[in-house]
């Protein structure tokens, strides 16, 4: 069998960056906003391999996750609740030669600044690898993030669950006790169906096991909460179940659970490890794995109450106008 | 060693071959439902050629049990899929989706009934 | 073989580039939908024929990923249709069909 000698795997990121940007400018060229949002899901997706190689799967998961799956759903169904035909005034040629420019500007900008790093680039990699033997955990992402900058994480998981309020907080003061009705549409079709009831056990074993081996792998809690999310939006757009009403116990306490283990954990350690946040040695990694299971699930349940969406009483969230024949035929 | 990556060459440069036909149809066939079959049947048929290629390179039980795993997803997901995205082209079109997907028919006739009573479903 | 598997890699990820390109142009959304489904099945195979050449070992768990969420594009968008078919009843209108908030459809019961 003749040996192909080993090609520079760059190869494979030219074509990779052309696409993305390519695909970037059509973005903001294009005109039906439907399509705009397909192709941005498709750019998140595209964006997720380009993560690859550069070196970070764990950011290359979330990439995929977050970018392709959970902002498609949200996106996609705002655009078919506000109808494809909205009517937006258009700035003129000279303010979107200004906005071209500025953008171009930002893009210098950041390219200037990467490109000028000293090669090598400063970085902590070495310290980390150092002290990450007394974590016990393979993978150097998830010890940066759940033991040396433990309170960034912490804080994270905390704004998430702010966003959470804030998000109800724009629901009717009156359909407080209704149920999000964003992802409320019609029959779905039965291939939907289909799908809503075969993956979503598949998608619970996928987001454990990302969570699981985020320890020593790429991975992690965010990850595998946010696939666990789009399972349960699945279910939701299926109409085989239905987003729970904000007053629901349960639901708050999964919101909760997380960024309140990592707090009384972190208090613990004040007594246990002498700071805020040290893990006794005896027990790092069972209160880590405690702490990320935790953060799962509240990861899980956050994010796909953000894609849900407030509380609304039925008829309150369609906009589209009356008499619209378009159906997505934009080219 | 080297009867594994005669076999990993042989099935990875089908897959690949299915691919490059895939793309070669979604360019050149005439509508949306024939490109969306273009692009069903033959990308689906190169992944499963692509894994079934790559099976001796994994590792043993668990890597292969995993790509055989990836190749049901891919084949129940991109069934799905496809079947969902003929229902909304046929939508598009203005006809009911065959086997009248739920709602889909109601509404695509209601939608018929009111604009042309002649031409009722 | 690492050197093979990476050209097929580039060149299976080329033919999906491609592909996104003719996709893109597509006169409909439902049409460019389907790069969803390059990307998902398209996608997967380049990831996983690159990550074995380059010995990823988390190219699999990626490439599932990808697999199970290149599809929410369409889900949602399929989903959507239910809003987005034409009501002709003008009055109604919108909240016509939005008021079929748990399935009870003016024509009867749900399929």
């Amino acid at each position: 069998m003749p040996e192909i000698p080993l090609p520079d795997p760059r190869w494979a990121d030219l074509p990779l960056a052309f696409a993305v940007l390519g695909l970037a400018l059509w973005l903001t060229l294009t005109r039906g906003d439907r399509a705009a949002v397909i192709g941005f899901t498709g750019y998140g997706l595209l964006v997720a391999v380009a993560w690859v190689r550069l070196g970070s799967v764990d950011v290359a998961l979330t990439e995929a996750a977050l970018g392709g799956g959970l902002m498609g759903v949200l996106l996609l169904t705002a655009v078919a609740r506000l109808g494809s035909d909205i009517d937006q005034p258009r700035p003129s040629l000279p303010g979107d030669l200004l906005i071209g420019l500025l953008c171009l500007g930002v893009a210098a900008g950041l390219a200037a600044v990467v490109l000028g790093l000293p090669s090598p680039a400063p970085s902590l990699v070495a310290a980390v690898e150092d002290h990450q033997a007394a974590i016990e955990l393979g993978n150097p992402v998830a010890a940066v993030l759940i033991a040396f900058r433990a309170v960034d994480t912490l804080l994270e998981s905390v704004v998430l669950a702010l966003a959470v309020i804030v998000l109800w907080s724009f629901g009717a003061d009156r359909a407080w006790e209704a149920r999000p009705r964003a992802l409320d549409f019609g029959e779905p079709s039965p291939a939907l169906v289909l799908l809503a009831r075969l993956l979503p056990p598949v998608g619970l074993i996928v987001g454990v096991h990302l969570f699981w081996t985020g320890a020593d792998h790429p991975g992690g809690p965010f990850q595998g909460g946010a696939v666990l999310a789009a399972m349960a939006l699945l279910v939701w757009l299926a109409r085989l179940g239905r987003p729970p009403p904000v007053t629901d116990g349960f639901t708050r306490l999964g919101i909760v659970v997380g960024p309140l283990m990592f707090l009384l954990i972190g208090l613990a350690g004040v007594v246990l490890a002498g700071a805020f946040l040290g893990y006794p040695d005896a027990f790092t990694k069972p209160l880590i794995l405690l702490i990320e299971a935790a953060k799962t699930l509240s990861v899980a349940v956050a994010l796909a109450l953000l894609v849900a969406g407030p509380p609304a009483l039925s008829g309150a969230l369609s906009m589209r106008r009356t008499g619209s024949t378009e159906t997505g035929a934009k080219a | 060693m080297d009867l594994a990556d005669g076999f990993t060459a042989i099935f990875v440069s089908l897959g690949a071959f299915f691919f490059f036909a895939g793309w070669v149809g979604l360019v050149r066939f005439p509508d949306s439902l024939s490109r969306l079959h273009a692009l069903s049947k033959a990308d689906n048929l190169g992944l499963g050629l692509v894994i079934i290629g790559l099976m001796p390179q994994a590792s043993w039980p668990f890597g292969m049990l995993k790509l055989v795993a990836l190749w049901l997803l891919g084949v129940l997901i991109g069934g799905a899929t496809a079947q969902m995205l003929a229902g909304a082209i046929h939508l598009d079109d203005g006809r009911e989706p065959p086997g009248g997907n739920g709602d889909f028919a109601r509404r695509t006739s209601e939608a018929g009934r009111n604009n042309e009573p002649g031409a009722a479903h | 073989m690492s050197g093979f598997l990476l050209v097929a890699g580039i060149v299976i990820l080329v033919t999906v580039l491609l592909g996104l390109v003719r996709i893109l142009r597509g006169p409909r959304d439902a049409e460019r939908l389907m790069a969803a489904q390059l990307l998902g099945t398209g996608g997967v195979a380049a990831l996983l024929l690159l990550g074995s050449a380059t010995d990823l070992t988390a190219a699999t768990d990626l490439a599932l990923v990808l697999a199970l969420l290149a599809a929410f594009a369409a889900v949602a968008f399929v989903a959507g249709l239910g809003m987005a078919v034409p009501d002709h009843r003008a009055g109604q209108g919108a909240s016509g069909s939005a008021s079929r908030a748990d399935g009870d459809s003016p024509a009867g019961a749900g399929g």
